[in-house]
């Protein structure tokens, strides 16, 4: 299903990941989940919000530079395969481009969460069901 | 609107003959009061008879920012100073500064020039002027005061700084006019922006900006973030402070007030005149100064002339937009570059933020170039990829227009110091 990724640009700059960090903890904003792409002068941090709008307007008032984008949340078989069969190769059959993914263990037993950003997402999300 | 039509629209004929006389008289004072150019017509073997023509201008000396230094703090007074009723003094990075010394005389003229200049931006005594210059020793401040007063405008002396209680007054105060530097109007509409005020519902819709450089590109970014029209001002402590030249309406070049200023165009190297349309370092005389005056001041600034009557009816020569300094021009790894140059470029970039600073060192005795830009929301993209083809896009049109090869490093917002004046955008670490 769709869902808001809420990304920031965080500065290599010693403190500027714990200052994004105390900005959400100061909302009571929950990360679900996360993940960075960095380069040599910055990292891109790309997160779940348990409250998307409070979490990206904290962090714009407080001169970080934000972006929401939609990506796309979809819970896999948590085995070997999951991953393979129930997002890659659908979508490469689809002719769908994959920008980036990543992962986390969520509460159901025996199931993961793949977070997923395609360039189509409408398209994705018929391909792969809500 | 013309101020003061006599002067801004006489006939080159007549202004000519005009500016003679009056050199002629401010090269007999200074000959006679200011040892130091006595001594300089004398290393010449010139003296005031010999000039009988504008062409003999030529012949006198130079003067330039050392003689300043040297003589400071009266050296070059030519008054008693009993009949001094103002002194100012210029920013002067290093040592000592300029010393600028004004009689009654001096700062009517200077009240004249600067109410010339506001009126050719399009200003009027009906409007509301909010002076956001640094007032004190910098000429800026009372400079556009006292032309304000004198334009018959209603003038509120903010200075500069405060930033959030300037935009409330200028909403409450019903400012129509603000006068800044081209920097400080950035950061107003930044503050604005951040502020939640929308001053596109103000009434807001002019501004008279200058004591810096900027670019043509940077002026645009001004105009699309405030709602006015930025007209570019230029001046110099040396001469008088701002009031020097100006543009009208039509941004087509700044009209030199050439009644009170001479103004020539030198080859920097070789000190020989230039003629017109021609790029080179501007050099000015004062005719009219009392206190200070000054013959064949080297500005450094770069600068051409044109003296094709303009829209406006001014026959006042025009001044292009300054595009560097012979000092500030940048060699790196062999390159002639000018900050100015590099702002441009940066600037076409759509959605680059006009906070920029440039970063030159030496490393490995190899010359580096880092220009840092902040990152804003319009660029800003969840994936790395783009922001990395942002950075070299920039990288390429660096490359393709000015034949350098920086680093480009994006950077958070507000990580650039903000000014309330001059901007400092170059930083040169390499002790050359």
């Amino acid at each position: 299903m769709k869902v808001k990724q809420v990304s920031v640009f965080i500065q290599n700059k010693p403190g500027r990941l714990v200052a994004m960090l105390e900005v959400l903890k100061a909302k009571g904003v929950n990360i679900r989940a996360l993940s960075v792409a960095e380069t040599t002068d910055f990292g891109i941090v790309r997160m779940i919000l348990s409250d998307t709008s409070l979490g990206a307007a904290a962090l714009r008032e407080a001169d970080f530079t934000v972006k929401e984008t939609t990506v796309l949340k979809q819970e896999i078989p948590d085995n070997p395969g999951g991953l393979l069969e129930t997002i890659a190769r659908p979508l490469t059959k689809a002719g769908i481009n994959i920008e980036y993914f990543y992962a986390y263990l969520d509460t159901s037993p025996g199931k993961a969460t793949i977070v997923v950003k395609v360039t189509d997402p409408d398209e994705a999300e018929k391909v792969l069901g809500r | 609107m013309i101020w003061n039509t006599k002067y801004e629209t006489m006939s080159r004929k007549e202004l000519e003959e005009l500016q003679l006389e009056r050199l002629k008289v401010q090269v007999s004072r200074v000959y006679e009061k200011i040892p130091f150019y006595q001594q300089a017509f004398m290393e010449r073997g010139i003296t005031p008879s010999d000039i009988r023509s504008l062409a003999d201008l030529a012949r006198l000396p130079f003067t330039v920012k050392q003689d300043f230094r040297d003589n400071y703090p009266f050296g070059l007074l030519a008054v008693p100073m009993e009949q001094v009723v103002r002194i100012h003094a210029s920013s002067g990075t290093t040592g000592k500064p300029v010393v600028a010394p004004y009689t009654a005389g001096d700062i009517d003229m200077w009240a004249e020039v600067m109410a010339r200049t506001l009126a050719s931006a399009g200003m009027t005594k009906n409007d509301v002027m909010q002076n956001a210059y640094g007032y004190g020793l910098f000429t800026g401040g009372l400079g556009f005061h006292y032309g304000g007063e004198r334009l018959g405008a209603t003038v509120i002396p903010t200075a500069a700084g405060n930033t959030k209680r300037q935009i409330m007054l200028m909403e409450d105060l019903g400012t129509t006019v603000i006068t800044c530097t081209p920097s400080y109007s950035l950061t107003i509409a930044e503050t604005a922006l951040e502020m939640g005020v929308d001053l596109k519902s103000s009434k807001l819709r002019l501004g008279v900006l200058g004591a810096e450089p900027c670019s043509e590109q940077m002026r645009q970014e001004i105009e699309t973030k405030l709602p006015i029209k930025a007209i570019d001002i230029y001046g110099l402590t040396e001469m008088v402070g701002p009031g020097v030249s100006v543009e009208c309406p039509h941004q087509c070049g700044m009209h030199i007030f050439e009644d009170h200023f001479l103004a020539e165009i030198i080859n920097p190297e070789t000190g020989e005149q230039l003629p017109y349309g021609e790029l080179g370092e501007l050099v000015l005389t004062t005719l009219t100064k009392e206190a200070l005056p000054i013959i064949r001041f080297r500005t450094k600034d770069i600068t051409s002339l044109n003296p094709e009557p303009c829209k406006c009816g001014r026959t006042l020569v025009r001044m292009s937009k300054i595009t560097g300094r012979t000092d500030d021009m940048l060699i790196i790894r062999g390159v002639n570059v000018f900050p100015s140059q590099i702002e441009s470029v940066l600037l076409e970039v759509e959605g680059v933020e006009p906070h920029y600073i440039i970063v030159v060192d030496r490393k490995r005795h190899m010359d580096t170039l880092e220009i840092q830009v902040e990152v804003s929301e319009d660029v800003f993209s969840d994936e790395a990829r783009k922001m990395e083809e942002l950075e070299n896009r920039l990288k390429d049109e660096m490359e393709s227009t000015l034949g350098i090869n920086p680093v480009i490093k994006l950077v958070e917002p507000k990580s650039i110091p903000r000014t309330v004046g001059k901007a400092k955008r170059v930083y040169d670490r390499r002790e050359l």
